[in-house]
């Protein structure tokens, strides 16, 4: 571990780098299942999914990381003991990635479901017309296709679970925020830790935007631009 | 009630007698309460090249969507070279492949050509047409490249391998969505209304593709409001109007004496 203060805001970084990640694979495994349920499902998959994303959007995401991480943390507890295994201690981690991946899941839900719809369907009848099975369909022709619809809604979501980390404070976990107050809270620097907390989070951002200039221009490589088209 | 007119005697004599490599009997379709198609037959044997021609709403698109279950049939029977598509109802009452693995299988053989190319916008032309071979059909890949290479430059479009179907023309498009179809070795070609998303200027290069096709013996099937062009490339005509098959024949017949009193008014009209 780096030495001083500021070595302990780049570990928080580092947690909160690492949350963000996980929680938007897991957000974006959700969604892309939670789309497909959505369009394609029968009507107990569509009324479960409906329950889902409504309530994980309709509620402040602070209660529910402490609804999921206290409550969670307790129910699996409950029921490992009651099939007669040791209680376990969840890593703030795991919980973390958990709990931010399901509320990333039913967001990226919708973002993915509208990309999916924006998806010419000629192309998706072209790969039903040459036999294409549904796992092979979705892997080569939908997911791709609709990905240039997806990417802004996406980038829009990833950003904001960069920052969203910093609700896991309030569960203890030691990301860039919760870092940062006991810095400033031994110090008393206020203005110098957070004034540095700020950059950081802006250094991610606009590192993020980087990638996700790149990985949009790939996405759309078949697309012209507007303004060529214009 | 026999809905259907069958083919009259005489008109099957003049067809030649290789294998039936589409058979379609007796074919129903409903959109809700809309009865598209009412009972019609339809046969194509190797090498012949059906044209189904007839008004706007006559179920000649449905028809030909419904030979590879693009759109599922009410009722009927449909058989691709000699195998018999196996239909079943769903819980909803509508009727679906009963068999995944088949409907697919069958598909896999069947290269369809449609009104709006449809190629897939991710992929550039030669991705597109190795797309099916590689991973459906489980072709080797440097051998689906180079057959994409040979189809791509019999069309016309050896240079543009590497472009995305968004930079290239609508006839460009089409000719590429036509070496897709070829690149699987189709038994036969289904063509929607190749031509009608076309400009008028376009309309000749995509012909001249599908003409060549027709004359080196392929079958196929071809939905079309080119009447010249059918009357020049197809062997056996089927003229649809309002869901049922109204006259059918050799293009002489068809175009040249025409029984029915609607088609002799089609004919005047559209040409």
């Amino acid at each position: 571990m780096p030495p001083g203060w500021g070595g302990t805001l780049l570990v928080g970084l580092l947690h909160s780098i690492e949350i963000a990640v996980g929680a938007t694979c897991v957000g974006l495994m959700i969604g892309t299942a939670g789309a497909y349920g959505k369009l394609y499902g029968g009507p107990v998959v569509r009324d479960l999914l409906a329950v889902y994303t409504t309530i994980v959007r309709a509620v402040p995401e602070l209660v529910l990381i402490l609804l999921l991480y206290y409550a969670g943390t307790d129910l699996i507890n409950q029921v490992l003991t009651s099939m007669g295994y040791q209680r376990i201690d969840i890593s703030g981690l795991a919980a973390g990635i958990a709990v931010l991946g399901i509320v990333q899941g039913a967001y990226s839900t919708e973002v993915i479901r509208g990309a999916i719809l924006a998806v010419p369907q000629g192309q998706i009848e072209a790969a039903r017309a040459y036999g294409m099975p549904p796992g092979l369909m979705l892997r080569r022709i939908t997911l791709p296709a609709m990905l240039p619809f997806a990417i802004p809604g996406l980038a829009n979501l990833w950003l904001i679970a960069t920052k969203d980390t910093a609700l896991l404070a309030v569960v203890g976990f030691n990301e860039l925020t919760l870092a940062t107050r006991q810095a400033a809270g031994v110090t008393k620097a206020y203005l110098i830790f957070y004034l540095a907390a700020g950059v950081l989070y802006l250094a991610l951002t606009l590192f993020s935007n980087l990638i996700i200039g790149r990985v949009e221009a790939w996405a759309r490589r078949g697309t012209p631009s507007i303004r060529e088209a214009r | 009630m026999m809905a259907h007119v069958t083919a009259p005697a005489s008109n099957q004599t003049t067809r030649n007698g290789a294998a039936e490599a589409i058979h379609v009997e007796n074919l129903h379709k409903k959109f809700g309460q809309l009865h598209v198609l009412k009972g019609v037959s339809l046969s194509a044997r190797d090498g012949e090249v059906v044209a189904i021609i007839g008004g706007s709403g006559s179920g000649k698109s449905t028809l030909l969507r419904c030979i590879n279950c693009l759109e599922n049939p009410t009722s009927g029977i449909i058989r691709v070279n000699g195998e018999e598509i196996k239909l079943k109802a769903d819980s909803h009452g509508h009727t679906v492949p009963a068999d995944r693995r088949q409907i697919e299988r069958i598909r896999s053989r069947l290269g369809m050509v449609f009104q709006n190319f449809n190629l897939w916008s991710h992929m550039t032309l030669l991705e597109n047409v190795i797309e099916v071979p590689v991973h459906v059909l489980g072709v080797k890949r440097d051998e689906a490249v180079a057959q994409a290479e040979k189809l791509l430059a019999r069309v016309g479009l050896g240079e543009k391998r590497d472009v995305y179907p968004a930079y290239l023309s609508g006839g460009q498009q089409q000719r590429a969505a036509i070496a897709r179809a070829l690149a699987i070795n189709p038994r036969v070609m289904l063509f929607d209304e190749p031509t009608s998303a076309l400009d008028p200027e376009l309309v000749g290069e995509v012909l001249k593709v599908i003409g060549d096709l027709a004359r080196e013996g392929r079958t196929m099937v071809l939905v079309t409001h080119e009447m010249k062009f059918a009357r020049e490339v197809a062997t056996h005509v089927i003229y649809l109007y309002n869901g049922l098959v109204e006259e059918e024949g050799p293009p002489e017949q068809i175009f040249g004496a025409p029984k029915s009193e609607r088609l002799k008014q089609f004919i005047r009209n559209i040409g």
